[in-house]
C-alpha cells in the first residue's frame, strides 16, 4: 500500500429507497477508502448497488446513512464544492441536446466559472486530444455513441477533476471502441488522475484497475489488487482436457487423481477438469496419462485465475453480466 | 492482461513543465495552482447557464418567432379584419364605450403570448431533460447550487416570454380591417415593460412548476386542459370590467393569473378603459412571482436528489 492522502473515504454507507410502498435495500454498510492517483473499480452484477454507490458519492443521491468525503469534502453538505472537484460520467448520455460537442464542453466551463474563453481553448485541446477535433461543431445527435462517451468524459476532464467518476463506461459500446476508451483511460491514469469506475464487466475491471472492489447485493464481498483477490481465493487455474467423445475416463480419473499439485479433478463425459495452482508441471502429466492410457486427446484449455473465478469463489455463484 | 493495470506508472509528469513542452493535455489532478486561472464568482455562472438558454434560443430563433406570433396573429387576422369586414357597416361600429374589439384586444392577446411562451419556454424542454434524456444531469453535475439553476430556468423562460410579447404587440397593432384601428397608447412604455417583465416571470415559474410535477407524457393533455380555460376566462378577449353583470364569474376568474396580466397591460396601454386598480394586479403579480418561483425550485430539486 502507498501511503498516499485519500482522495474518498466511505464508512458504512447505506440507501434505502421507498418504492411502491416496498423499502428496497440498494446498499447496505459499504466501507472502503481510494487513494489519490488511484485507479479504482466498484465491479458487480447489475442491481448490485454500484450506481447507487456511485450517485450518493457524486452528490446525486442522500445516504440513508453513513460518512462519506470525496475529494476533502461532504457530497451532503458541501454539494457545490464536490462538484467543483469532481468530474462525473453517468451511465447514459446525458450531453445537452440542443448544443454541439465544443459548446457542451464550452457551457460546462463556464458553469463551473471558466471564462468563455478558457472554457472554449480547454474544450478544443480535449477534443483534439481525444481524437474528436474535426466533430467538435456537430451537434450531439449526429455523434456515434463511442464518439457520445469520449465527449462525456472530456466534459467531466474540463475542471480538471482532482476524481473522475465513471458509472458504466463501455457498456453499449462496440468492442473496438471499448479497447479504444480503455487505452484512453490508461493514459489518463498514467498522467495521475484519480479515477473511479464501476463496472459490470470482469474484464474491464481486470485491465484497468490497481484496485477492485467486488460488489454484490449492495455490500463489499472483497476489496484489493487484482492479485490479492486472487491470492485471497486460491488462485487456482482450472485445466480441461477434452477426449474423443464416449471416452471412459475413470481408469485415468484415478491415476490424476494421485498426481501432485491437485486441488480437484472431475470428469464431466469426455472432458477432464482439473484444478490446480501448478500449471506448468500438471498440464504435460495431464496429458502423458491419456497418453498412456492410449485416449486421444482433442482440445486442452487453460483459465488462468480470474476476476470471474474470483467471484464465483466469493459469492458461490456465476458471475452474471 | 493484469501487468498493464500495476498500481504506479513510472510517468508521472508534472503540470506546468510537460503543458509547455508537450502540446498533449496531462491530467493533472485538480489541477495545479499555478495554471489554475481565477474561476468567477457565483454571478458569472449564473449568467453562463442563462447564456446557455439564450444560445439554444437563437439557434431557435426563427421557429421562436413563429411559435409566438402565428396564433394572435390569426386571431386579430380573424376577429379584427375578416369578421369586421363580412358583417359591412353594423360590424365596423365601435363596440359599447366607443371603444373597437381591436383596442381590448391588443393587450388581451400580448398578455396570452407572454403566458403561453413563458409557461412552454420552460416547461417542455425541462419535461424531456428530466425524463426521456436525463440531460438535466449535465447542469445538475454541474457546480452550481439547484437555486441557481431554478432561477436560470425561469430567467431564461421569462425572457423568452418578455421577448414573445413584443414581438407579438406591432403584429397584433398592425393587423386591423379600415377604420378598426386600435387605440392604444405606448405613452406608459416603461410601465408598460415593468408589467410585462413581472408577467413573464410569474408564468415562468409556473411553467417550471408544471414542468416538475407534471409527468411527461401528460403534459399535453395538462396543457389542452388548462391553457384553453385560462385564456378564455383570462379577460384576454374582454375587459374583467365586462364581466359585471356576471357577478359570480368576475369573482371566480380572480383565481386566474392571466387576468392579471391582461388588466395590466390593459391599464397601461389602454387607461381609457376599466381596468382593475394598479395596486391590485402589482401585488398580485409580484406576490405571484415570489410564491411560483419559491414553490418551483424546491419541486425543481425534489426532482432533481434521491
Amino acid at each position: 500500500m502507498r501511503v498516499t492522502p485519500a482522495a474518498i473515504q466511505v464508512a458504512d454507507l447505506h440507501k434505502t429507497y421507498e418504492s411502491s410502498g416496498r423499502q428496497v435495500h440498494a446498499v447496505r454498510g459499504i466501507t472502503l477508502t481510494v487513494a489519490e492517483g488511484e485507479f479504482f473499480g466498484l465491479l458487480g452484477p447489475n442491481g448490485a448497488g454500484k450506481s447507487t454507490t456511485f450517485g450518493m458519492l457524486t452528490t446525486r443521491v442522500k445516504p440513508s446513512s453513513g460518512r462519506v468525503m470525496v475529494a476533502g469534502a461532504d457530497p451532503v453538505r458541501e454539494p457545490v464544492k464536490v462538484k467543483r472537484r469532481i468530474g462525473a460520467v453517468s451511465q447514459y448520455n446525458t450531453l445537452d441536446r440542443q448544443l454541439t460537442a465544443l459548446e457542451n464542453l464550452e457551457f460546462r466551463g463556464r458553469f463551473a466559472g471558466l471564462s468563455a474563453r478558457e472554457a472554449k481553448a480547454r474544450g478544443r485541446e480535449l477534443l483534439d486530444r481525444f481524437g474528436l477535433g474535426d466533430r467538435s461543431d456537430a451537434m450531439v445527435h449526429r455523434l456515434s455513441g463511442g464518439q457520445a462517451q469520449r465527449v462525456m468524459i472530456a466534459r467531466a476532464l474540463l475542471t480538471r477533476p482532482a476524481i473522475l467518476f465513471l458509472d458504466e463506461p463501455t457498456s453499449g459500446l462496440d468492442p473496438q471502441t471499448r479497447v479504444n476508451l480503455w487505452h484512453l483511460l490508461r493514459e489518463m491514469h498514467d498522467d495521475g488522475q484519480t479515477i473511479v469506475l464501476t463496472t459490470h464487466y470482469l474484464e474491464e475491471a481486470e485491465a484497468l484497475c490497481d484496485r477492485i472492489a467486488v460488489v454484490d447485493h449492495g455490500e463489499v464481498l472483497a476489496v484489493g489488487r487484482l492479485d490479492e483477490l486472487k491470492a485471497q481465493v486460491g488462485g487456482e487455474t482450472i485445466l480441461t482436457v477434452v477426449h474423443e467423445a464416449g471416452t471412459n475416463l475413470s481408469g485415468v480419473l484415478d491415476s490424476v487423481r494421485l498426481m501432485p499439485d491437485i486441488t480437484t479433478a472431475v470428469a464431466d463425459g469426455a472432458t477432464l477438469r482439473v484444478h490446480t495452482p501448478r500449471v506448468e508441471t500438471v498440464m504435460p502429466a495431464l496429458l502423458r496419462a491419456s497418453q498412456n492410457a492410449g485416449l486421444s486427446v482433442l482440445d486442452v484449455s487453460v483459465r488462468r485465475p480470474s476476476l470471474e473465478t474470483v467471484f464465483l469463489t466469493l459469492t458461490g455463484r456465476e458471475y452474471r453480466e | 492482461m493484469t501487468t498493464e493495470s500495476g498500481p504506479t506508472p513510472e510517468v508521472v509528469p508534472h503540470s506546468a513543465t510537460v503543458l509547455a513542452q508537450d502540446k498533449r493535455i496531462t491530467f493533472v489532478p485538480g489541477g495545479s495552482p499555478a495554471v489554475a486561472p481565477v474561476l468567477r464568482p457565483g454571478g458569472w455562472r449564473f449568467l453562463a447557464l442563462l447564456a446557455r438558454d439564450m444560445r439554444v434560443l437563437r439557434r431557435d430563433l426563427f421557429g421562436f418567432v413563429m411559435r409566438s406570433i402565428s396564433q394572435p396573429l390569426m386571431f386579430v387576422f380573424v376577429f379584427a379584419y375578416v369578421m369586421p369586414k363580412t358583417s359591412g357597416s353594423a360590424g365596423s361600429a365601435p363596440a359599447p364605450g366607443g371603444i373597437s374589439f381591436a383596442t381590448i384586444l391588443v393587450p388581451g392577446m400580448v398578455a396570452s403570448a407572454v403566458m403561453l411562451q413563458s409557461i412552454m419556454s420552460v416547461s417542455q424542454p425541462l419535461v424531456m431533460e428530466l425524463s426521456y434524456t436525463r440531460e438535466i444531469e449535465d447542469r445538475v453535475l454541474a457546480p452550481v447550487p439547484l437555486w441557481m439553476l431554478a432561477a436560470s430556468k425561469i430567467v431564461a423562460g421569462a425572457i423568452q416570454g418578455f421577448a414573445a410579447g413584443l414581438v407579438v404587440l406591432p403584429c397584433v397593432m398592425l393587423v386591423h380591417a379600415p377604420g378598426q384601428a386600435p387605440h392604444v397608447s405606448l405613452a406608459h412604455w416603461p410601465a408598460g415593460l415593468a408589467v410585462l417583465a413581472l408577467a413573464a416571470l410569474l408564468m415562468s415559474g409556473l411553467g417550471l412548476l408544471l414542468g416538475t410535477i407534471v409527468e411527461p407524457r401528460k403534459l399535453s393533455l395538462v396543457f389542452t386542459v388548462m391553457i384553453v380555460p385560462i385564456t378564455m376566462l383570462g379577460c384576454v378577449y374582454y375587459p374583467w370590467a365586462a364581466l359585471g353583470r356576471i357577478q359570480w364569474l368576475q369573482w371566480l376568474v380572480l383565481l386566474n393569473p392571466l387576468v392579471y396580466v391582461s388588466e395590466g397591460l390593459r391599464a397601461v396601454m389602454v387607461p381609457g378603459v376599466p381596468h382593475l386598480p394598479v395596486w391590485a394586479f402589482l401585488s398580485v403579480l409580484t406576490a405571484g412571482t415570489a410564491i411560483a418561483c419559491l414553490v418551483s425550485s424546491r419541486t425543481l430539486r425534489r426532482r432533481l436528489t434521491d
